[in-house]
């Protein structure tokens, strides 16, 4: 069964189409990357599934249960949230609490965990992440890497049937990228479901499970990864790839010298 | 002569300093309290978007801010008297400073809170709190730190203003001082003993405030 079945999702902003019906099902233990050019409304999609924004129309089937997204209530938003998990672009973490109390907050105030409970699980979550030692510091005294790994350990805290990850590292410094990203990997080794937006061709073929391309509010093609990488279908995703090696070439050019 | 002058200036220096700590400082004190309460609801009802209060909200400011404290006073403190409301004169002042202060620090409050990311209320959000709870534990502690500053700017503002009570007839520092002057003629010598004590007011605020912004940024140092 899905975790998440996303049908006919539609989302303008001023009459400016960014989603035009986008459909998709994850599977329990998917590994879902989301590529595609920046306005192509990646992370619309992400954000209207948490109900960041409105979407205007469609239906999500989470754990079962079948949600009409144009009229959720303030209930059924909680419900889903409850159960999923977030990772933003530049992390969010709470700039008045330390690491360890970024990651209990969820459990302590919105799941009222005891104090102690929360505290031992929030540890082993920051240890998950390589952060263990620095759990009482703030997020002003980490780095963008440190903080987003927190960011992670923060959602996994909250045991989510899947997590929502919106270009997770496309605020990094370049020498930052490889500690979340090999977080991510070990995630998706455990089997944890990920939906996740990315610009790191790296990660969505050697990864994630899947591979999805969208572009104008559409998705173009989507198939299990290794597929999508080397036998794409569409000339789009064809000349997308070939775009993004292109970067990649002379990103590491650019490193080496 | 100057003697005589000096001998004054001690004197007088406890007649004006004790009204100053039993009714300044009370005065102030209470009425900054009440103020806050008032600022943080103003300002929290304009960030959430309450319909009819935030209009009543903006009302609220307009008006207060759009009219001199020493005319709100009077108005209080005179005028409901004669619509057969009758006000005592520290209440009444107490009453107008909270008032008057509240609409300044609410505006203080709003851009304070406002300038807390969107970020950290989807933050809170997508780990399952719900708005009350993200407002009180993470956005409202992150604006008081941003907000400190001037709300303390407001605070020793205040101090200096309530010596306006004393057309209203609140015995504080100011309207003993006239009372001595009045009877001595030594207007600049008192007048500025007067001041001076004020400025010694201030100068103790000002260090309490320099101690707390120390405390404030002791957890969590600068924010980027």
């Amino acid at each position: 069964m899905s975790v998440l079945e996303i049908q006919n999702l539609h989302k303008s902003f001023d009459g400016n189409v960014v989603l035009d019906g986008v459909s998709l099902a994850v599977e329990k233990g998917d590994v879902v990357s989301v590529l595609g050019p920046s306005g192509s409304g990646k992370t619309t999609f992400l954000r209207c599934i948490n109900f960041l924004e409105k979407a205007d129309s469609g239906t999500l089937i989470f754990a079962g249960e079948t949600l009409d997204l144009s009229s959720v209530s303030r209930r059924q938003i909680h419900a889903v949230r409850m159960r999923t998990g977030f990772v933003f672009q530049n992390y969010n973490l709470f700039l008045n609490k330390t690491a360890l109390q970024n990651v209990t907050e969820g459990l302590i105030i919105a799941r009222r965990t005891d104090r102690k409970t929360a505290e031992e699980k929030g540890m082993r979550m920051l240890e998950k992440v390589g952060m263990a030692d620095r759990a009482d510091y703030y997020p002003s005294q980490l780095s963008g890497g440190q903080q987003q790994r927190v960011a992670i350990a923060r959602a996994l805290a909250t045991d989510p049937e899947i997590i929502y990850f919106d270009e997770p590292t496309s605020a990094l410094d370049p020498e930052l990228i490889g500690e979340v990203l090999a977080v991510m990997r070990q995630l998706a080794e455990e089997g944890m479901t990920m939906l996740v937006v990315t610009h790191e061709m790296g990660f969505a073929r050697n990864v994630s499970s899947h591979s999805i391309f969208m572009e104008n509010g559409k998705i173009v093609e989507q198939g299990p990864s290794r597929e999508f990488f080397s036998n794409p279908k569409m000339e789009r995703t064809r000349e997308f790839l070939r775009m993004e090696e292109n970067r990649d070439l002379l990103d590491s050019h650019a490193s080496r010298q | 002569m100057s003697e005589d002058i000096l001998k004054l200036l001690l004197e007088s220096f406890f007649k004006i300093l004790i009204p100053g700590l039993t009714v300044t400082i009370p005065l102030t004190l209470i009425a900054f309290f009440l103020a806050m309460i008032i600022a943080v609801f103003t300002a929290m009802i304009q960030y959430a978007k309450v319909p009819v209060l935030r209009q009543a909200a903006r009302f609220y400011i307009w008006v207060i801010r759009g009219t001199p404290l020493l005319v709100q006073l009077y108005v209080v403190f005179f005028g409901l008297p004669s619509i057969g409301i009758k006000v005592e004169a520290f209440p009444a002042a107490v009453a107008v400073f909270a008032v008057n202060e509240g609409a300044y620090c609410a505006e203080t409050m709003r851009a304070a809170i406002e300038s807390v990311p969107a970020g950290q209320l989807e933050a809170g959000y997508c780990v399952g709190m719900n708005y009350a709870q993200i407002m009180m534990r993470i956005v409202l502690p992150q604006a008081f730190r941003t907000a400190f500053p001037p709300l303390f700017n407001s605070l020793i503002g205040m101090v200096k203003d309530t010596s306006l009570a004393a057309n209203i007839t609140v015995a504080e520092m100011f309207f003993a001082t006239q009372r001595i002057a009045g009877r001595t003629y030594q207007f600049m010598a008192l007048y500025l003993e007067l001041a001076l004590i004020y400025l010694i007011f201030s100068t103790v605020l000002t260090r309490v405030q320099a101690y707390g912004e120390k405390r404030l940024n002791s957890y969590g140092g600068s924010r980027n």
